[in-house]
C-alpha cells in the first residue's frame, strides 16, 4: 500500500514539476505547481513527517502559491515570446540535459552509502517522541545556532522588501494623527467677508 | 554548555545584535538622517571587531556541536573581511550621500552581510555554511539593488538574485548528494566517512555541485556570468564591497570545505578547481579586453584574480591554501585602492567610467596618476610591486604540487591580462586630448588611494607578517 | 693605503664627471687630476717599500651564491705594485698632458663641455684598471677587465661626431667580446673543476689540474692546457695578439693621450698581465704556452711589417705596441714571465712617451697626422724632438752590448730575445729578431720622416708649427727619464739571477750546486714545499753571499710568480752565446742604416721601391688584409644571418606569432566573450548548466573517479 501511495506521490510530483515549466498558460504553470507542493507534502507523510506535510499544504499551497496566481494575472508577460526565444536554445538545451541525465544516471546506478554513514545517520523519527516535539527539540536544542542563523535571514529579507519597495511620497496627502488631535475646533473655521466683485 | 558555545560566537552575537539594535534605533528616530553617522558607528564597530578577533583567542574552538569552528584560519579571513568591509563601507558614504542613494539600512545589510560572511569562513557544517552564504548573499542582492530609480541597478539586483537562486539550488542539490552518502552533514563526520573505503561517483557528483554553487559566489568561470552586469549597475561603493570581503568569505568557505569535509579527496577536486582557475584567468584577461567601462573592467579583473587565487587552492597543499590567503589580502589592498580612485571620477559633479576619460590623467592631477599605475601595475602583476608577489606565491604553490602545467597557464594569463591595466597607464600617460575629467577626492577616499599604492611598494620589503598569519591559518586548515 | 689607492680615482671620476657642473670644468679636471697624483705617489711608495710577502686586503663581501663566495679584495704582490706603478704613473702624467691636448679641440665648437668627461672617462678606466691588477679573484679581475672595455669604448668613441670613431669602438668593443668569450669560459671552467674563484685557491689546485682530463667540444682535454688556453684567448683579444689585433690600429681614433694611456702603457698590457697572474696554471700548460709563443712570435713579426709602411704617425705606433706586446708573450711563453714583466714596464714608459710625443707633434702640426705631411720638424719643436729621440733610442734598443748599460727598451727586449734562444723556441728567437731589425727601421723611419728633411705638405701648417705648452712637455720629461733608467735600475730584479729575482717577487729560491742543480732543485723544491717559511729564510741568507748558484722553489700562488721546478730559462738565457745577445743589437744597427739610407741619403729610393714591389707593398699597406678578410669571413656573413633573423626570424615568425595571437586570436575571444554575456538571464543560466555539465564530465575523465 505505501508502496504504492510512494509511486502515485512521486508521479504526480514530477508531473506536476514537468508541466510546471512547459505548460502555454501561466495560471496553468502555477496550478501544476500547486500538484507539485500537494504531492510532496503526501511524500512528507508517508515519512512519517506530519507537521512538514501540513506546513508544506499551509504555506506553499495556502500562501505562496496563492501569492504566485496573483502576481502571475497582475503581471503583463508576453510569455509566448520568451518561450520562443528559449526554442532557439533547445537543441543544445535538451543536448546538455540528456549528458547530466546520463551522469546522474550513471552516479545513482552505482550509488552506494558509505558503510560508516549508517551509524551516523539520525533516524527519522525518534521512537518514543511526537512528530512535532521531536522536531521542536531539534530546532530549539540541536539547531539552535541554525534556527537563529535563519532568523536572520528572514530579517534580512524583510528589510530588503522594505528598502526596495516602499516610498515615502512628498506631493501626497498624509493622515497625521497627532495633528488631528490636537487640532482647536475654534480655529477650524474662519468666516470671511466677501464683498461683491472684489474677491478675497 | 551553552554558554560557552555563545562565547565562542561571541563577535557574531555581538554584530548581529548591533545591526538589529541599530535598525530599531534609526527607524524610531532620525531615518535616512541618521545615515551618515550609522555608517561611521557600523564602521568603528567592525573594526573593533576585527581588533577584537585578531588579537583574541588562539587555537581551534568549536561551537554547537561542530556547526561553529572558531580556527586560525578563520579568524585571518575575517580579519580581512570585517577590515575591508568596514573601509570600503565608509569609502563610499560620501559618494551615496552626494546622489541621495544612502539610506540607514544600508550599513545595517552591510554589518548583517558580515555576520554572514563571518558564518560562512567558521562553517563546520554544511547547514551553517549554507546559512552563512544565504545570509550574506540576501544581504548583497538588496544592496546591489539599492538604487531603485536605476533601471540597471534594478536588473542587477534581480540578475544576481535569480542566479544566485539558482546557485542555491545546484549547492544544496550537491550538499544533498553529500549527505546521502555520508550520513552527516558535519565536515568533520564527512571527512571520516571519506577517509575509509572508496569515494563513491554519487558523493563526487554533489562535490561538483557544491563546487559549482560555491564557485558562483566567487565568480569564477563559468558561473561568472552576473559579475559584470551587477558589477556595472550596482553603485560604485557597492561594487567595491563586492570586489573585496564577500570574494574574501567566499574563498575561505571554499577552502573550508574542500580541506575540512573533503581533505582526504584532495586529487578528485583539485583536477576541477584547476579547470575553474584556468577558465577564470584566460576568460577574465581575454574579456576585459574589450571592455571600455572601468566598472565593468574591474569586474572581469576579479575575475581573473580569483583565477589565481583558486590556483593556490587546487595545488591543495597547506602552502597553497597559504598563498590563496596571502593573494585575497593583497587583492583586497589593490581593489580597495583601485575603487577609491573610480570613486572620484566624475564630471560636472556626475560620476564616470569610461576609461577613455582617463586620457593625459596624468598632467592635471600627477600624484593620483602615479598611484594609480602603481596599483594597475601591481594588478598586472609587475614586478617589483606586491601584486607580483601574490601570483608568484600561488604559481609557486602550483609548481611545487606538480601542477607546472597550471604555473604556466596563470603565466600566459597574466601577459593577456596585463594589455588592459597597461592601456589604462597608456591612456593616463599618453592619452589623446579628449573630454575633461575632474576627480573629487576627500581626504579619506585621496588617503586610501595613496596608502594603498604605497602599500604596493613597501609590501616589496614588509608584507607586516601577513604571510606569518596565513601560514598558520592554512596549517589549522589543511590536514 | 691601498684602498685610498684604489678608490682615489673612481672618486675622482665620479667628481669630475658629475660634480663639474658645480665647481666647475677647471676645478673638475684638477680634482680627477690632484687625485691621481696622489695614486700614483701611494702606488711607488707602496712600490717600493714593499718587502715580496703577499697581502690580502679585503674591502667588502661582493657576491655569495651557493658555493661562489667573492669578496672585494685586493692581492698585493710584486705583480700587482708593478701594474699600480705602471698605471698610476701613466695615467696621472696623460692627465696632465690632457690639460694642453685637449685644450681647444676643434672637434667641438666654442663653448662646448667635453673636457671633463674626457677626464672622467680617464679616471674611470684608471679605476677599471687597478680594479684588474689588484683583484685577488677572478670575478673582480673580470670586472675590471670588462670596466677598462667598457672605458676603452668610451674613449675611443670621445670624438662620436666622427663616424670613424664611433666605427673603431665598436670594433674595438666587438672584437674584445671574442677574447672575452674565452675568459669567461676559462673562469667557468676553473670554478667548475676547483670550485672556487680565489687566486689563491685556483693556484692551489694547478697541479692537480695539469692531471685532469676536461670534456669540451666533443673531446677530452687535459683541464690545465684547456684553461690555460681560454685564459689566454682573453689576453689575445685585450692584447691585440695576432688574429684577434684588427682594433687596436683602428682605436687610434680615439685622443691621442687615450692611445698612450690605454692602447698602449695599460690596458692591452692587461693580457701580459694575465697570463703572468696565471703563471702557476701556465707552468702545467706546456702546450698552451707553447702556443702562446707562436702566436707572441708571429703577433711581433707580423705588426713589424705593417709598421714599415704606415704613414699616419699614430697607427705606426700602434702597430710597434702591437708588435712590441708580441714580444712579451714570448716571453711568458717561454716561462720567463719575469722578462714579460720587464718589458711591460719598461715599454709603458717609453711608448707612452712615444705617443704622447706623437700626440705633441699632432698638436703642433694642427691635428696633421700623416708623416708624408711633416718633414724638418726638429728646429720647430726642438723639445719634442728630443724626447721622440729618447723614445727611439729605447724602443729600438741602443745599449752597450753585453754588458747592462743601455736604454730601456735594450734590457728588457734583449732579455726577452736571449729567454726566447734558451726557451727553445728558434722559431721566436728569429721571428724577434727580425721584429728587432723591422722595428729599428720603421721607428727611425719615423724620426726622419718626421723630424729631418725639408718640410712637405700644407706650408701654413709648418710655419705655425709650435712648441706644446709646458703641461704637455713635463710628461714627456718624466717619461723620458723613466725611458732612460727604468731598464739599468731594475735589470738585476726582473732579469738578473734566481735570487735577486726570487727576492724581487717574493718567491723562495733553494740553493743548488753548480754541477747538477736539476736533481737537487727537485729534492730541494720538495723540501720546501713542506717547510716554506725555512726556505725562504734560508734563501736570503745565502742570497747576500751571492756566490751559489738559486733555484726557484715556491709553490704555486706563492709569491708574485710561479715558476715551475724545471724552468730554468732565466739560468739558461744568461748563459747563452754571445752572437745571440748581440743579434738584437746588430738588428737594430742594420735597421738604423736602412733607415738611413732609405730616408736621408736617397729619399727618393721608397717610392721607387713600392713601384717595383707593388704587391708587397700593398700586402703590408693593407695590413695583409686581415680586415678584409675578416669582413668576408665573418663580418658580412653574420650581418646576414642577422638580417635573417631579424626579419624573417623575429620579424616575421616571432613578431608575427604574437601579432597573430595578440591582434588576431585574443580579440576573437574577447568578441566571443562578449557575445555570450548576452545580458539575459537564462543565457547566464545556461552557461552555468553547462558549466556543471563540463566539470561533471571533466571529474569523470581526469579525477579519481572509481
Amino acid at each position: 500500500m505505501s508502496v504504492f501511495a510512494f509511486y502515485l506521490f512521486a508521479i504526480s510530483a514530477i508531473t506536476g514539476g514537468l508541466f510546471t515549466v512547459i505548460s502555454r498558460q501561466p495560471v496553468h504553470s502555477v496550478l501544476w505547481l500547486i500538484l507539485a507542493f500537494i504531492s510532496s507534502a503526501g511524500l512528507f507523510v508517508l515519512l512519517g513527517a506530519e507537521f512538514v506535510a501540513m506546513l508544506l499544504v499551509i504555506v506553499y499551497v495556502g500562501a505562496v502559491a496563492v501569492l504566485f496566481l496573483f502576481v502571475v494575472m497582475m503581471l503583463d508577460v508576453d510569455f509566448a515570446e520568451l518561450k520562443a526565444e528559449m526554442a532557439r536554445y533547445m537543441p543544445l538545451a535538451l543536448l546538455i540535459g540528456l549528458v547530466i541525465l546520463m551522469q546522474f544516471v550513471m552516479a545513482f546506478g552505482a550509488w552506494e552509502t558509505s558503510h560508516a554513514a549508517a551509524d551516523l545517520l539520525a533516524a527519522p523519527v525518534p521512537a518514543d517522541k511526537h512528530n512535532t516535539e521531536a522536531l521542536g527539540l531539534i530546532i530549539y536544542d540541536q539547531y539552535f545556532l541554525l534556527f537563529q542563523l535563519a532568523g536572520l535571514i528572514l530579517l534580512v529579507a524583510m528589510i530588503g522588501a522594505i528598502v526596495l519597495t516602499l516610498r515615502h511620497r512628498t506631493d501626497i496627502k498624509r493622515q497625521d494623527i497627532i495633528a488631528q488631535m490636537m487640532r482647536d475646533p475654534a480655529k477650524a473655521m474662519e468666516l470671511k467677508d466677501v464683498k461683491p466683485g472684489q474677491g478675497l | 554548555m551553552i554558554q560557552a558555545d555563545l562565547s565562542v560566537i561571541l563577535p557574531e552575537i555581538f554584530l548581529a545584535v548591533y545591526a538589529m539594535a541599530a535598525l530599531l534605533f534609526a527607524v524610531y528616530t532620525g531615518k535616512d538622517k541618521l545615515a551618515k553617522p550609522l555608517v561611521y558607528a557600523t564602521a568603528l564597530v567592525m573594526v573593533v571587531l576585527a581588533i577584537y578577533v585578531g588579537s583574541s583567542s588562539t587555537g581551534t574552538t568549536e561551537a554547537f556541536g561542530g556547526m561553529f569552528v572558531n580556527d586560525a584560519f578563520a579568524r585571518f579571513a575575517k580579519v580581512v573581511i570585517l577590515l575591508s568591509g568596514a573601509i570600503v563601507m565608509v569609502m563610499g558614504e560620501d559618494y551615496m550621500h552626494r546622489r541621495g542613494m544612502l539610506r540607514f539600512e544600508y550599513p545595517i545589510l552591510i554589518a548583517l552581510a558580515s555576520v554572514g560572511m563571518m558564518m560562512m569562513v567558521s562553517a563546520g557544517d554544511l547547514m551553517s555554511l549554507y546559512m552563512g552564504l544565504e545570509l550574506q548573499s540576501l544581504a548583497l542582492y538588496v544592496v546591489a539593488a539599492m538604487r531603485r530609480d536605476s533601471v540597471k541597478s534594478t536588473e542587477a539586483g534581480l540578475k544576481y538574485f535569480v542566479l544566485g537562486a539558482l546557485s542555491s539550488g545546484l549547492l544544496l542539490y550537491g550538499a544533498s548528494l553529500v549527505y546521502g552518502f555520508a550520513g552527516t552533514t558535519k565536515f568533520a563526520g564527512i571527512i571520516t566517512v571519506a577517509q575509509h573505503g572508496e569515494v563513491s561517483v554519487g558523493l563526487l557528483i554533489g562535490l561538483v555541485l557544491l563546487i559549482s554553487g560555491l564557485a558562483f559566489k566567487v565568480s569564477a568561470v563559468p558561473f561568472h556570468m552576473w559579475t559584470p552586469d551587477v558589477y556595472e549597475g550596482a553603485p560604485t561603493p557597492v561594487t567595491a564591497f563586492f570586489a573585496t570581503a564577500p570574494k574574501v568569505a567566499a574563498m575561505g568557505l571554499f577552502a573550508r570545505v574542500m580541506h575540512d569535509a573533503f581533505g582526504h579527496a584532495v586529487s578528485d577536486w583539485s583536477q576541477v578547481i584547476a579547470l575553474l582557475a584556468v577558465a577564470s584567468m584566460f576568460l577574465g584577461a581575454v574579456a576585459a579586453i574589450g571592455q571600455r567601462d572601468i566598472k565593468r573592467l574591474m569586474a572581469y579583473s576579479s575575475i581573473a584574480h580569483m583565477g589565481y587565487a583558486l590556483i593556490g587552492l587546487a595545488a591543495g597543499t597547506e602552502f597553497g591554501v597559504e598563498a590563496m590567503l596571502v593573494y585575497m589580502a593583497i587583492y583586497v589592498t589593490m581593489n580597495i585602492g583601485t575603487f577609491a580612485f573610480i570613486l572620484m571620477m566624475e564630471r560636472d559633479g556626475k560620476p564616470i567610467t569610461d576609461i577613455n576619460a582617463l586620457n593625459q590623467f596624468s598632467k592635471k592631477e600627477p600624484g593620483k596618476a602615479l598611484a594609480m599605475l602603481v596599483l594597475l601595475f601591481s594588478l598586472a602583476g609587475v614586478p617589483p610591486m606586491l601584486g607580483f608577489f601574490g601570483k608568484f606565491y600561488v604559481l609557486r604553490a602550483a609548481v611545487d604540487a606538480n601542477m607546472t602545467w597550471l604555473a604556466v597557464a596563470g603565466v600566459v594569463a597574466s601577459v593577456i591580462g596585463a594589455f588592459y591595466y597597461l592601456r589604462i597607464v597608456f591612456y593616463m600617460y599618453f592619452g589623446k586630448d579628449g573630454e575633461e575629467m575632474q576627480s573629487r577626492g576627500s581626504m579619506l577616499l585621496n588617503g586610501l588611494l595613496a596608502a594603498s599604492a604605497i602599500a604596493m611598494v613597501a609590501g616589496t620589503f614588509t608584507t607586516l607578517g601577513i604571510e606569518n598569519a596565513a601560514a598558520s591559518a592554512a596549517a589549522t586548515l589543511v590536514h | 693605503m691601498e684602498t685610498i689607492l684604489l678608490f682615489a680615482p673612481l672618486v675622482g671620476s665620479i667628481i669630475c664627471g658629475f660634480g663639474w657642473k658645480f665647481i666647475g670644468e677647471t676645478a673638475a679636471m684638477w680634482t680627477a687630476t690632484g687625485l691621481l697624483f696622489l695614486a700614483a705617489l701611494l702606488s711607488w711608495i707602496v712600490f717600493l717599500t714593499f718587502d715580496g710577502t703577499t697581502e690580502h686586503i679585503e674591502v667588502l663581501r661582493w657576491i655569495e651564491s651557493g658555493s661562489l663566495s667573492t669578496s672585494w679584495g685586493i692581492r698585493l704582490d710584486r705583480l700587482t705594485a708593478i701594474m699600480l706603478i705602471v698605471v698610476t704613473t701613466v695615467s696621472s702624467l696623460v692627465h696632465l698632458y690632457s690639460f694642453g691636448y685637449m685644450d681647444h679641440d676643434p672637434q667641438w665648437k666654442e663653448g662646448e663641455s667635453y673636457k671633463p668627461r674626457f677626464f672622467a672617462y680617464l679616471s674611470f678606466f684608471t679605476f677599471a684598471m687597478l680594479m684588474l691588477v689588484t683583484s685577488d679573484n677572478l670575478v673582480q679581475m673580470f670586472f675590471g677587465w670588462e670596466g677598462v672595455g667598457v672605458a676603452s669604448y668610451l674613449l675611443i668613441g670621445f670624438y662620436y661626431r666622427k663616424p670613424t670613431a664611433n666605427a673603431a669602438a665598436m670594433k674595438a668593443f666587438i672584437v674584445n667580446r671574442v677574447g672575452d668569450f674565452g675568459f669567461a669560459l676559462g673562469i667557468f671552467g676553473l670554478f667548475f673543476l676547483t670550485d672556487s674563484i680565489n687566486l689563491n685557491d685556483v693556484f692551489a689546485a694547478a697541479p692537480t689540474l695539469a692531471e685532469t682530463e676536461l670534456s669540451f667540444l666533443w673531446s677530452e682535454w687535459n683541464a690545465a692546457n684547456l684553461l690555460a688556453f681560454l685564459l689566454f684567448i682573453g689576453a689575445m683579444g685585450k692584447s691585440a695578439q695576432l688574429m684577434l689585433h684588427t682594433w687596436l690600429p683602428d682605436a687610434m681614433e680615439g685622443p691621442t693621450p687615450v692611445s698612450a694611456l690605454i692602447h698602449a702603457a695599460t690596458m692591452v698590457t692587461a693580457g701580459v698581465f694575465l697570463v703572468c697572474r696565471m703563471s702557476p696554471l701556465m707552468e702545467f700548460a706546456p702546450e698552451a704556452t707553447a702556443f702562446i709563443t707562436v702566436i707572441g712570435a708571429c703577433t711581433a713579426f707580423f705588426a713589424a711589417t705593417v709598421g714599415l709602411v704606415q704613414t699616419d704617425i699614430k697607427r705606426v705606433i700602434a702597430y710597434s705596441t702591437c708588435s712590441q706586446l708580441g714580444y712579451m708573450f714570448v716571453a711568458a711563453g717561454v716561462g720567463m714571465y719575469s722578462a714579460a714583466m720587464f718589458h711591460l714596464f719598461t715599454h709603458a714608459f717609453f711608448k707612452a712617451m712615444l705617443f704622447l710625443g706623437a700626440g705633441s707633434v699632432i698638436h703642433a702640426m694642427h691635428h696633421e697626422q700623416d708623416m708624408m705631411n711633416y718633414g724638418g720638424l726638429r728646429k720647430k719643436i726642438p723639445f719634442t724632438f728630443g724626447a721622440m729621440m729618447i723614445g727611439t733610442l729605447a724602443i729600438t734598443g741602443v745599449g752597450i752590448p753585453l754588458t747592462t748599460i743601455g736604454f730601456a727598451g735594450f734590457l728588457s727586449k734583449d732579455a726577452i730575445i736571449e729567454s726566447a734562444y734558451a726557451g727553445g723556441s728558434m722559431f721566436g728567437f728569429w721571428a724577434l729578431v727580425i721584429a728587432a731589425f723591422m722595428t729599428s727601421f720603421y721607428s727611425w723611419r719615423l724620426m726622419f720622416l718626421t723630424f729631418y728633411g725639408k718640410p712637405r705638405g700644407d706650408k701654413h701648417t709648418h710655419d705655425h708649427a709650435h712648441e706644446s705648452p709646458k703641461v704637455m712637455l713635463i710628461p714627456l720629461g718624466v717619461l723620458a727619464v723613466g725611458s732612460v733608467l727604468a731598464g739599468m735600475l731594475w735589470y738585476g730584479s726582473f732579469f738578473g739571477h734566481a735570487d735577486q729575482v726570487g727576492k724581487f717577487y717574493g718567491i723562495p729560491v733553494a740553493e743548488a750546486s753548480a754541477e747538477g742543480h736539476g736533481e737537487e732543485a727537485d729534492s730541494h723544491g720538495d723540501t720546501d714545499s713542506h717547510g716554506e717559511t725555512d726556505g725562504h729564510g734560508d734563501a736570503n741568507d745565502h742570497g747576500a753571499a751571492g756566490e751559489h748558484h738559486y733555484v726557484f722553489a715556491g709553490k704555486p700562488g706563492e709569491g708574485g710568480l710561479y715558476i715551475g721546478k724545471d724552468n730554468h730559462v732565466l739560468e739558461d738565457a744568461h748563459a747563452t752565446p754571445a752572437w745571440v745577445k748581440v743579434s738584437p743589437f746588430v738588428a737594430m744597427l742594420l735597421g738604423l742604416v736602412l733607415a738611413l739610407w732609405f730616408y736621408i741619403w736617397n729619399p727618393t729610393l721608397p717610392g721607387r721601391l713600392a713601384k717595383q714591389q707593388q704587391p708587397l707593398y700593398l700586402f703590408l699597406k693593407n695590413k695583409w688584409y686581415f680586415d678584409e678578410l675578416y669582413d668576408v669571413i665573418f663580418v658580412k656573413p653574420a650581418l646576414a644571418i642577422g638580417r635573417f633573423l631579424w626579419k624573417k626570424g623575429d620579424g616575421k615568425t616571432i613578431d608575427g606569432f604574437l601579432n597573430g595571437v595578440a591582434m588576431g586570436i585574443v580579440p576573437f575571444f574577447t568578441r566571443l566573450a562578449g557575445r555570450a554575456q548576452s545580458g539575459y538571464i537564462f543565457t547566464y543560466a545556461f552557461w552555468m548548466v553547462l558549466g556543471i555539465a563540463a566539470l561533471v564530465t571533466w571529474m569523470s575523465i581526469g579525477g579519481g573517479s572509481h
